[in-house]
């Protein structure tokens, strides 16, 4: 009933185009941001960090950074865990020897680093697509896990061959390292995908948005208005794993802390970030989130009703999970290809007609 | 009426038609050992209306694929605004001002109409990726000029109420509509149709046909079109080019190819005795 846009009239292009066009659409985002920045902080413990709020925050800034590369361009990636690993070790690398600088800086170089990666596993994306290219980015991940295992020089030549993360801080309160509290990691972490997201949904709204969903459509089309392949396909993974990259720092230097590249960022973990992105849906930003939220919020539902109420055996609950999941992607990929994003965006066109629908 | 005055010429409805905007030379091309297009030669002029017609398998999409850069034929010259070309891809044909509409629609389903028009201006867009993520100052100043650019050819089309709706879910004959929208929008110096009214009902081809008349009157853009309904192609063209077998066999206007005889026995068919 208060879901309308009637009356809510736009008089230049400028309002017209923005991401938030129904009023009440707009309020909500606005409770949704002041909730997670003036009232969540001051409740959030330990437990609730750890397994619901940083991990969501990170996995949403991979999903929204592949949905870039598979959702609006169309490059299928399994890639993810080792394009987050090159965030990660970067950033490993960049904290050791520069310890005074501070983390922000260190997690943004980290993906940048990640982008020159990117754009150079994608390179091939130029002659082959499809699966073919799903195969080459798998390619990319079993090389890089591989490459972190083995030389030394990553892992500064450490015996166990973890990285590890020290305490660092941003602007004086620390982040990382066994003394960060539950709040600062997750506003960290939740400032960054503020940015992250905002930048991200710029890009996809304007002319390399447009670039990128004209060669995912129709890429012959996309040639003849102009488009150049080449160009738009690496600019497409350079963004992407941006993202990614900076996800991947993030996942080892505020989340885990210490870090086995194989265990922390092996093929489970690219699979994981392109089921977020299924179930989230393709192509959409809010599906980034809403994927990430699922995939990261079913595991601790499931936990605490399966075994904390019912009282199964914990790795049975672990395997009703994985069929769960398993049973969700399909049901996805047949009935609703666009993902959760793609519901709620039905739901909402009702809604503008309740409860009056002629 | 001097058609082959390198000046240009008048039409008999009193529009005036300028020199050579483009010239094919001698091209042949060859798929394997098939010659699709055989030595073939002519001129298209600065504001005219050239249409390409021939039967089934003669060459003419071939022909359009080599002028918008899809194929690059073995042998002969394409000349543009005087310089001849070299061999391009097709987006650098697409910035050097040619336009294309496909035979089988080639618009972006995922997206909504006007970003699908959005796209034709593509290459007039020049703010750099920083810009865009920022969004603040000349991105968006260049995304609202671009939008009022876009607006004017979606109302020139009457296409207003379709505006934001997914491509994917128009009919047909809209689909084409919004095709030829975006190639409007690339404010193309030549633009190439390939059979704009394939599949249409009368009333359909009459508003194509009407929409085809008012931008070559309007833009003053000069458009090369296939198409195999004769009685439109006589009614819109001021030139025709014939094909068949990838051979040039007629060439002049609509009057002179109708009273051609070999265009007559190409498409009557001829005894052999």
């Amino acid at each position: 009933m208060f879901y309308r846009e009637a009356g809510d009239f736009k008089t230049s292009y400028v309002e017209d185009s923005q991401t938030f066009p129904i009023r009440f659409d707009r309020w909500r985002y606005y409770a949704v941001v002041i909730l997670a920045v003036a009232v969540v902080p001051f409740f959030i413990n330990d437990y609730w960090a750890n397994a619901v709020f940083v991990p969501f925050l990170i996995y949403a800034i991979a999903a929204i950074g592949l949905n870039i590369l598979t959702g609006y361009c169309g490059q299928v990636s399994l890639g993810t865990g080792g394009f987050m690993a090159v965030g990660a070790y970067a950033c490993y690398k960049l904290m050791t020897a520069f310890p005074d600088v501070s983390i922000l800086i260190h997690v943004l170089l980290a993906g940048g680093i990640t982008a020159g990666v990117g754009v150079l596993f994608g390179l091939p994306s130029l002659r082959i697509k499809g699966f073919y290219l799903a195969v080459a980015t798998l390619a990319a991940q079993f090389f890089l896990v591989w490459l972190f295992n083995k030389v030394p020089w990553f892992y500064n030549y450490s015996a166990s061959g973890q990285i590890s993360a020290p305490e660092r801080s941003v602007l004086g309160v620390a982040v990382t390292g066994a003394s960060a509290t539950a709040s600062a990691k997750y506003l960290f972490c939740l400032a960054i995908l503020f940015v992250l997201a905002w930048l991200a949904r710029n890009l996809t709204r304007g002319t390399v948005g447009r670039k990128w969903m004209a060669i995912r459509d129709m890429d012959i089309a996309a040639e003849i208005i102009g488009v150049n392949p080449l160009t738009t396909k690496l600019s497409a993974f350079a963004v992407s794993s941006f993202f990614v990259g900076v996800a991947g720092a993030l996942f080892f230097s505020v989340y885990l802390g210490a870090v086995e590249v194989g265990e922390a960022f092996g093929i489970q973990k690219s699979f994981l970030i392109l089921f977020m992105i299924i179930i989230g849906g393709l192509g959409s930003i809010f599906g980034s989130f809403a994927g990430a939220a699922f995939l990261v919020l079913l595991p601790v539902l499931l936990k605490n009703v399966l075994v904390g109420q019912l009282g199964w055996a914990t790795d049975l609950a672990a395997h009703v999970e994985l069929m769960i999941v398993g049973a969700l992607i399909v049901v996805f990929l047949i009935a609703e290809p666009h993902g959760m994003a793609q519901l709620w965006r039905l739901a909402k066109e009702k809604l503008r007609l309740w409860p009056f629908p002629h | 009426m001097n058609v082959a005055n390198p000046e240009g010429y008048t039409t008999p409805d009193g529009r005036r038609i300028g020199g050579v905007l483009m010239e094919m030379k001698n091209i042949t091309l060859r798929f394997g050992g098939v010659n699709a297009i055989t030595n073939i030669s002519f001129d298209i002029r600065d504001g005219e209306i050239r249409a390409i017609i021939g039967p089934n398998g003669a060459g003419k999409s071939s022909m359009l694929n080599v002028i918008s850069g899809f194929y690059v034929p073995q042998e002969g010259e394409v000349w543009f605004k005087g310089y001849k070309r070299g061999p391009m891809k097709p987006y650098q044909v697409a910035r050097l001002g040619i336009a294309r509409t496909f035979q089988n629609i080639a618009l972006f389903d995922g997206m909504s109409v006007l970003d699908n028009i959005m796209t034709g201006r593509l290459t007039m867009m020049k703010s750099g990726l920083l810009g865009q993520a920022i969004w603040w100052g000349g991105a968006q100043r260049e995304e609202t000029e671009n939008r009022e650019k876009v607006e004017k050819i979606i109302d020139f089309l009457e296409i207003q109420n379709i505006r934001k709706t997914p491509v994917g879910r128009l009919p047909y004959g809209l689909k084409k509509r919004v095709e030829l929208a975006r190639a409007l929008a690339a404010e193309p110096k030549l633009l190439l149709l390939d059979e704009p009214m394939a599949g249409m009902n009368v009333e359909e081809k009459e508003d194509m046909s009407r929409f085809i008349l008012d931008v070559n009157d309007e833009f003053g853009t000069t458009i090369a079109l296939i198409e195999h309904d004769m009685g439109v192609v006589m009614d819109l063209s001021d030139r025709v080019v014939v094909m068949d077998y990838g051979k040039k066999i007629g060439d002049g206007t609509p009057d002179e190819v109708r009273n051609n005889q070999d265009v007559i026995d190409a498409y009557l068919g001829v005894s052999h005795d």
